[in-house]
């Protein structure tokens, strides 16, 4: 399967030139034959997804009503829950856990005809930036095989980028989407907080985390949307309110759009080659007539210290759930409950979940809770504020997604190094608000993201700038050549 | 140094991990390394700034009390690492 689209496959499939079995099969030889090499699947359910083809072959050939996304193959990034399919977290502690209901997301992306090619790696419980963490084994990067596809998102953003899968989902805490879609030269979204059902997504941090898609571009993207955005009453941080139909914003056209450039995402701590390219897109986009202008976010730099308090505090409570036993992982050797739980918890999870659950009860503890998880919560509503009023302003504004373009395995073994991958992508989750990373360029033959933030709910605007950016610029249509995976 | 080795040990507790004594080791230089680097936050004038533990403005999200369908017993207990007689089974509490 060459490197295709949600809508252009859609024709094909419409005009019966190719049927959803025959498509299904190209991508699962497609992953039997590089997967190996890129390692982007914990899980591929071959039998399941070919059934499913079958079954939708049959219905157009009745000529019963499809789904918008019928027989287009796609993949689940390993949190969210698939009935009767293993799902890991990529996690020990969660090795053999199948569950026994749906996540939202996955019941909607059914019922729109879409074939679900397995479930893809991460690091473990979504916690990392690089998919090094994951409990069974790194993904890499289909663009240079020594580098990471980024993280937590690693294995969903290499199965659409090396085109095993046309499109996936992934979920986004801190940047989760966004940064490996950057560094995989695809095309990623953090939806607004609320606007996509997390119903069946193992929690991290329930504040922050946010399912989206990954897809080749920005019309895809928009048609992802429109099949997993809405509101759900089993979903409590569900918004109730009306969705749009997300490919009505697909128009060439920023005429008057305002942009703002927030200064405190350029400079110190970004790649000069990043911001060059960047400072690229800019110009391309004030020539496509935007008006762009500089403005300031002064509480950028406390987001990420604020993060790493609010996130881990959640993450604490969150992951109390794994105890050995009503699923996954338990100790064998204990004696009595406490060392039941305490030694299946520390032989479950890797080393950074457990860092992350010892900082979130510390700081979440008796004489700590003030100083540490309610200033953190103060700082973060003075960085939703700084958002608050620059959309007073904006339309949208434009940062790199990352400070960097895709690293070597390894490089980043420094715990508050690897924190930094996500400078630019914290603010975003700490302000609920919609993110969208589209590849603009390459640098070193790595794909660089540019990272398009809207107000909330605005997810439009983003797409609209996104989708012009696209339709006047080469730099954002990235292929890998996949030399050495061939 | 924010913390000592035995904060870690307590923390732990808190957290049921039983760490080895090199993870203890571990998790006090790399915990301290991340408190140091949230030094930073006390530079920041929060009086008068409320907290802000949730961005869309809905509380308290309630339904109608009605029955629904539940999971059936034998898909609850189906990853249990051991069950019995329809219940989860663990080591002795008392």
């Amino acid at each position: 399967m060459e490197l295709s689209t949600i809508h252009g496959l859609r024709d094909l499939l419409a005009n019966r030139e190719i049927s959803a079995e025959e498509l299904t099969n190209q991508a699962l030889e497609k992953i039997e034959k590089i997967d190996d090499k890129i390692k982007a699947f914990v899980t591929v359910t071959k039998d399941e997804a070919i059934q499913v083809a079958r079954e939708i072959d049959q219905k157009r050939r009745k000529g019963e009503s499809l789904g918008p996304l019928s027989g287009i193959p796609m993949a689940l990034k390993d949190n969210m829950c698939t009935e009767g399919i293993k799902t890991t977290c990529s996690s020990k502690i969660l090795y053999n856990f199948i569950p026994p209901y749906s996540a939202k997301v996955y019941e909607k992306l059914l019922g729109a005809g879409s074939i679900l090619l397995g479930k893809t790696n991460m690091d473990e419980f979504a916690m990392g930036s690089s998919t090094e963490n994951s409990g069974f084994f790194p993904t890499r990067n289909p663009w240079d095989l020594n580098c990471v596809p980024g993280g937590s998102s690693g294995g969903s953003a290499a199965a659409v980028a090396s085109g095993e899968a046309v499109f996936a989902l992934g979920s986004d805490t801190g940047g989760s989407i966004r940064q490996p879609a950057s560094f995989c030269g695809v095309v990623g979204l953090k939806p607004t907080y609320g606007a996509v059902s997390r119903y069946g997504l193992i929690a991290y941090a329930s504040s922050l985390d946010q399912i989206g898609p990954f897809t080749r571009d920005v019309t895809d993207c928009a048609l992802v949307m429109n099949a997993i955005a809405g509101h759900d009453s089993f979903d409590s941080t569900s918004a109730a309110v009306d969705y749009p139909d997300y490919t009505s914003f697909l128009s060439n056209d920023i005429k008057g759009m305002r942009i703002g450039i927030p200064q405190e995402y350029f400079g110190e701590g970004i790649e000069p080659e990043v911001e060059a390219k960047i400072r690229e897109a800019i110009n391309k986009l004030e020539e496509l007539g935007a008006v762009v202008e500089e403005c300031s976010l002064p509480h950028t730099q406390y987001a990420l210290p604020a993060y790493y308090i609010i996130a881990p505090a959640e993450c604490s409570s969150n992951l109390a759930r794994y105890d050995g036993v009503r699923y996954g992982l338990r100790a064998e050797d204990a004696d009595d409950i406490i060392s039941m739980f305490s030694r299946t918890r520390n032989q479950g999870f890797g080393i950074e979940v457990k860092r992350r659950i010892m900082l979130g009860t510390y700081a979440l503890s008796s004489g700590y809770y003030d100083a540490y998880y309610l200033k953190a919560l103060k700082v973060r509503n003075l960085v939703k504020q700084d958002f608050d009023l620059a959309f007073e302003k904006f339309d949208c504004l434009l940062t790199p997604t990352a400070p960097s373009v895709a690293f070597e395995f390894g490089s980043k073994a420094d715990t508050l190094a690897m924190y930094k991958q996500d400078v630019c992508t914290i603010p975003i989750n700490l302000a609920g608000i919609p993110a969208l990373s589209l590849p603009y360029g390459l640098v070193n033959n790595k794909p660089v993201g540019l990272q398009l933030v809207g107000k909330a709910f605005g997810e439009g605007t983003l797409l609209r700038v996104a989708y012009t950016l696209e339709q006047n610029s080469e730099q954002t249509r990235l292929e890998p050549s996949l030399e050495g995976v061939k | 140094m924010k913390i000592s080795i035995k904060d870690v040990e307590y923390v732990a507790l808190l957290s049921r991990l039983e760490l080895t004594d090199e993870e203890k080791v571990e998790q006090l230089r790399e915990l301290n390394k991340i408190l140091d680097s949230m030094e930073v936050l006390n530079k920041v004038d929060t009086s008068g700034v409320e907290p802000l533990a949730h961005v869309l403005p809905i509380h308290n999200v309630l339904r109608e009390d009605e029955l629904r369908a539940t999971l059936p017993k034998e898909k609850v207990l189906q990853n249990a690492p051991e069950e019995d007689e329809g219940m989860f089974k663990v080591p002795k509490i008392v």
